[in-house]
């Protein structure tokens, strides 16, 4: 293809780019943001898929099958968690204003400038290649697209030049425009969501052409593939040649890629609007993911069925095929994807990478240098803040001109994939103290430089090293004989491990120093005031506002207009002003502002909590580490005494535990208000019952009261009565007092009972005689109901230990009820039986093994199932309805299961309506404990 | 003038006993009804003069007996005396709203009941 059309091409894209980013900055300007939504948010955070995507995937899973999977595996079970890492690190991120990965392990581990500056020259090195490998395939797609000679300094380096140049100019316009760095950049981000959207398109458009077009749909690719047995091979996973070791790694590195690789950080962190945005990217980036790779095989397998046998680079295989058909239309668009995909990854890591660099490498040197003169402070500050956003352009060129160098001198002699994932366990050094800082409050500044800088020499020797061999920058011996010829020191098998794969092996020996010694010297070392304070501001961001945080470390007396001419500089007049306006509202009692015609009590010295709020707004234009040093430089050594900040810390550990018992206090109050209430209730209910109880014994008693009255009053009032009329009426009178003292002390016994006043006298009853005697009691009134009584004694009973007299009323009161119960026409009948066996329910009667059951039954009209429960109950007939069953007391059954229980015995009845009654009485032969209770 | 005809309602034979003696006594004429379903028998066939009606009862209660006997065509002159032994506010209420005449708790003085069954028998019903 033409070379002019490509290059045309390529700039016009550019341009394009150009005018999105501008219109979302003229938009963002009238507040109109076109970026603040999760889609623009998850498709920016696909800046993940690089060119290594685009046209590495390809590449890779032409020669190992689904392995290229891992990488994007990781992310998206990552994303789950992105609710509680993410949305954490972004929480601190804006509660603090950092703006980069080298500001969090910073500001985490006591504001160190050396950490921050460690952690910038580990991106740097671990990047530089990375972006080296984006324009490499900037530059081999051009070559591929034009058909020139590969290699060289012919016309691919030279549009790599270019494309770089332009970048860098785009970078530079749209993403260091301002000196805080916390300011977000909609236009870069609109840029790179519309560069993911592009790369997505013509990838699937790419993908579907291959399957659809060149083929006949999925399975005949697959087929087709299946038939050659080079790429048989690949449809397996134990085939294609990837250990588990390797899988497990490569998740590993791509799970901690896409939370710690400095574009990343980017999108995700400094560029969120809305941490709700959150819950859609944690769904939408995963889905993203799984369609950019949907057509990775088949366009693998494409390629290599049709263009395998000419020896093309399978990395190109995504341009190559549509070349191949003289697609070169759709050949152009793919161009422009692979376009996107390597600019949007160069644009954002050299945005974050130049300012790590700026404020992490220079400006703690910078701002060490106090103002030539006091009268000069406020020219010197805005000097540096100028340099700060000067050094930034400056390091965005020097960024893209490391990695054209590096493209230039090594890169061009690396696979795609090799460089990133070596790039992706630089960033995985960050790991244990990324996490270790959000999770633990004991890891410390020492703990995470230790280890972080063996974790890194680890990863060099391990992983860099043996990538100079290839182009014989060092010699082979390093490989095969160890370093020195020391055998432990050979980069493929450090400490004599061999066996693992070259990245598993990398990973293992880095992060095993590496997490060892953040641990390890954390644990010996004790950490700073300062540290303590900043571990329990970010460890418990979600819990509470820390207190820890409103520990002054400034103080001493400042001048006002020191802090302001410090403010006025980096932030200039309009942020400035802005910020302290912010601050007198936040804090009214803490800053008279002066106003613009009277300039303010301008000796007074400014408040601690003014100096903590100023550290903050410098932290996000300089990093904190820098805004520290500056603010040292105007307010004197931050004094943060050690027992201040743990009094403060316990203070609020207090707080936080006496906010616990409290609310545990509250709640048992609840709990007993609760047990109250419902014991209220219950004497409330037993009160009632009381009442109800007292008010049926004296309806009880008035109708034997009623006869006698009335009876005795006619006696009075008639002397002339006749004889036989006299004596019947005394006799009833008799009777009725008789009936009314039976009552009476029923109701004394059942007192008795109930209130526990009742004592049994137990000795051994002869089971045998007590049935004949009670049977015998009864005898008159079973003749006069022409009853037929049958008894069935078993002979040789045991001797039952129980209260003789209160027995017999029990089965005195049985055999009334069952004679009440029979009709009188002689059909009656009634069963007394007794056995001695085990216990009817199964379940022996308070852990006696025997027991003995009488059974009382009668053929007479029987119990409706639904009263069965309930009469045993006191005058159940009395008060359950206004209808009264002509005979008995109301209280016969209630006092008979009494007398039962008190014995550990049971008491219950069968019946059904017409069908007799049994009453069945269960009484445990082995003489339980508490022989004479109640 | 012609005798009043009494009937008495109670599942108590004592006091059916007590009251029949006391009602002869004044020469009334005396019906007995021994629970509710004679009671209700009884109303259906005789038009009494006034009812001594017991509450509870066995089978029906005097509450349904007195309610029934409201509707019975015929009765609107008959007095109804509840005579109970429960002696509830609640439930000398409920004896006034299904038509009683006059409620009186047991145990009764037989000199102030004869009084009253005078009086209502002696005064027309002002119903």
């Amino acid at each position: 293809m033409s070379k002019l059309l490509v290059i045309a091409f390529s700039f016009g894209y550019l341009a394009l780019l150009f005018g999105v980013a501008y219109a979302a900055e003229r938009r963002s300007a009238a507040r109109k943001s076109l970026v603040s939504n999760p889609y623009v948010y998850a498709l920016s955070m696909a800046v993940y898929c690089t060119a290594w995507t685009y046209y590495g995937s390809v590449g890779r899973a032409a020669s190992y099958g689904l392995e290229f999977v891992s990488i994007y595996l990781g992310p998206t079970l990552m994303a789950p968690l992105w609710w509680l890492v993410l949305r954490k690190i972004i929480r601190v991120c804006r509660q603090q204003r950092l703006t980069s990965i080298a500001d969090f392990i910073s500001a985490r581990y006591g504001k160190s400038a050396a950490l921050g500056a460690l952690v910038t020259v580990v991106c740097v090195l671990g990047i530089v290649p990375y972006i080296a490998l984006q324009i490499k395939a900037i530059a081999a797609s051009f070559v591929t697209m034009t058909g020139s000679p590969a290699g060289g300094d012919g016309p691919a380096a030279g549009t790599a030049l270019y494309t770089t140049g332009a970048l860098a100019v785009f970078t530079i316009l749209f993403g260091v425009r301002s000196v805080e760095a916390t300011e977000r950049h909609e236009g870069i981000v609109l840029a790179v969501a519309v560069e993911s959207l592009l790369k997505l398109v013509a990838f699937l458009a790419l993908g579907i052409f291959v399957t659809f077009g060149l083929f006949n749909g999925f399975t005949d690719v697959f087929d087709q593939a299946a038939a050659v047995p080079a790429l048989r091979r690949l449809f397996t996973l134990q085939g294609s040649g990837t250990s588990s070791a390797e899988w497990f790694t490569l998740l590993m590195l791509s799970m901690s890629a896409v939370l710690l690789l400095p574009r990343q950080f980017q999108v995700a962190v400094v560029e969120n609007v809305d941490e709700n945005h959150l819950r859609k990217a944690m769904w939408l980036f995963p889905l993203y993911l799984i369609i950019i790779n949907l057509f990775v095989l088949p366009v693998a397998f494409g390629g290599m069925l049709k263009l395998g046998a000419s020896g093309i680079d399978a990395d190109t295989f995504v341009l190559a095929l549509p070349l191949a058909v003289g697609q070169s239309g759709l050949a152009l668009f793919t161009y422009l994807g692979g376009i996107s995909a390597a600019s949007s990854m160069i644009i954002v890591e050299t945005i974050a990478l130049s300012v790590m660099m700026s404020n992490h490498l220079l400006m703690p040197v910078l701002v060490r240098v106090p103002a030539a003169r006091p009268a000069l402070q406020t020219r010197w500050f805005a000097y540096l803040g100028r340099v700060a956003l000067q050094s930034r352009r400056l390091a965005v060129v020097a960024v893209l001109l490391l990695a054209y160098a590096y493209y230039v001198g090594v890169g061009k002699e690396l696979p795609l994939v090799n460089t990133g994932l070596v790039s992706f366990a630089a960033v995985a050094q960050f790991v244990p103290a990324v996490l270790g800082g959000l999770y633990w409050k004991g890891g410390t500044r020492r703990g995470a430089t230790v280890g972080l800088l063996v974790g890194f020499g680890v990863w060099f020797f391990t992983l860099v090293l043996p990538t100079m061999v290839g182009p014989g920058k060092l010699p082979g011996s390093i490989l095969t004989e160890g370093v020195a010829g020391v055998s432990w020191l050979r980069p493929f098998a450090l400490f004599g491990l061999d066996g693992l794969d070259y990245l598993s092996h990398g990973l293992f020996w880095s992060w095993f120093f590496n997490f060892g010694l953040y641990v390890g010297v954390s644990l010996a070392v004790p950490p700073t005031a300062l540290e303590l304070r900043q571990a329990d501001v970010f460890v418990d961001v979600f819990q509470r506002r820390s207190l820890a945080e409103e520990v002054a470390g400034w103080q001493g007396q400042t001048p006002f207009p020191d802090v302001r001419a410090l403010l006025l500089g980096f932030l200039g007049k309009k942020r400035t002003n802005q910020a302290l306006r912010t601050f007198a509202s936040r804090f009214p009692d803490a800053l008279l502002l002066p106003t613009e015609q009277a300039p303010g009590p301008d000796l007074t010295s400014a408040d601690p909590r003014l100096l903590t709020y100023a550290e903050k707004l410098l932290a996000g234009s300089l990093g904190p580490a820098s805004a520290r040093l500056l603010l040292a430089s105007v307010a004197g050594v931050e004094q943060i005494s050690y027992d201040n900040v743990v009094g403060i810390l316990r203070e609020s550990q207090q707080l936080l535990e006496a906010n616990r018992q409290l609310q545990k206090q509250s709640r048992q109050l609840q709990r007993l208000t609760d047990e109250l209430r419902a014991a209220y209730d219950q004497l409330q209910a037993l009160d009632q019952r009381k009442d109800e109880f007292l008010y049926t014994v004296t309806h009880e008693l008035r109708t034997p009261l009623t006869s006698i009255r009335a009876l005795a009053e006619i006696l009075a009032d008639n002397p002339d009565l006749e004889e036989a009329e006299r004596q019947r009426f005394q006799l009833t009178i008799t009777r009725e007092a008789e009936r009314l003292t039976r009552l009476i002390s029923l109701v004394l016994d059942l007192e008795k009972f109930e209130s526990g006043q009742a004592i049994l006298e137990r000795a051994p009853v002869a089971v045998a005689d007590l049935l004949h005697e009670a049977v015998e009691a009864v005898e008159q009134l079973l003749r006069d109901k022409h009853i037929a009584l049958d008894l069935a004694v078993p002979a040789a009973l045991p001797d039952l230990p129980a209260d003789r007299d209160r027995l017999m009323q029990v089965l005195v009161n049985l055999l009334s009820n069952a004679i009440k119960a029979c009709r009188s026409d002689g059909s009656g009948r009634i069963n007394l039986a007794v056995s001695y066996t085990a216990p009817v329910y199964g379940v022996p009667a308070e852990g006696a093994a025997l027991v003995l059951t009488l059974v009382v039954a009668d053929n007479g009209k029987g119990i409706p199932t639904v009263e069965q429960e309930h009469i045993f109950e006191k005058f159940f007939q009395a008060r359950h309805q206004t209808t009264r069953k002509p005979e008995g007391t109301g209280l016969g059954l209630a006092i008979t299961k009494k007398i039962v229980e008190l014995h550990h015995g049971r008491l219950w009845v069968e019946s059904q309506p017409n069908h007799g009654a049994r009453f069945y009485v269960e009484l445990p032969v082995e003489p339980v404990s508490e022989l004479t209770t109640y | 003038m012609k005798v009043p005809h009494i009937l008495i309602v109670d599942d108590e034979p004592n006091i059916v006993m007590s009251l029949e003696f006391l009602m002869r006594k004044n020469g009334y004429q005396v019906g007995i009804a021994r629970n509710g379903t004679e009671a209700l028998a009884a109303i259906a066939q005789t038009c009494y003069d006034l009812v001594l009606l017991d509450v509870m009862m066995p089978d029906v209660d005097g509450y349904q007996v007195c309610r029934e006997l409201r509707e019975l065509p015929g009765n609107e002159n008959t007095r109804v005396i509840f005579l109970s032994a429960k002696s509830r506010e609640a439930d000398v209420q409920k004896g006034y709203e299904v038509g009683a005449d006059l409620y009186i708790s047991k145990p009764f003085s037989t000199r102030q009941l004869v009084e009253k069954v005078r009086e209502l028998l002696a005064h027309p019903v002002s119903r």
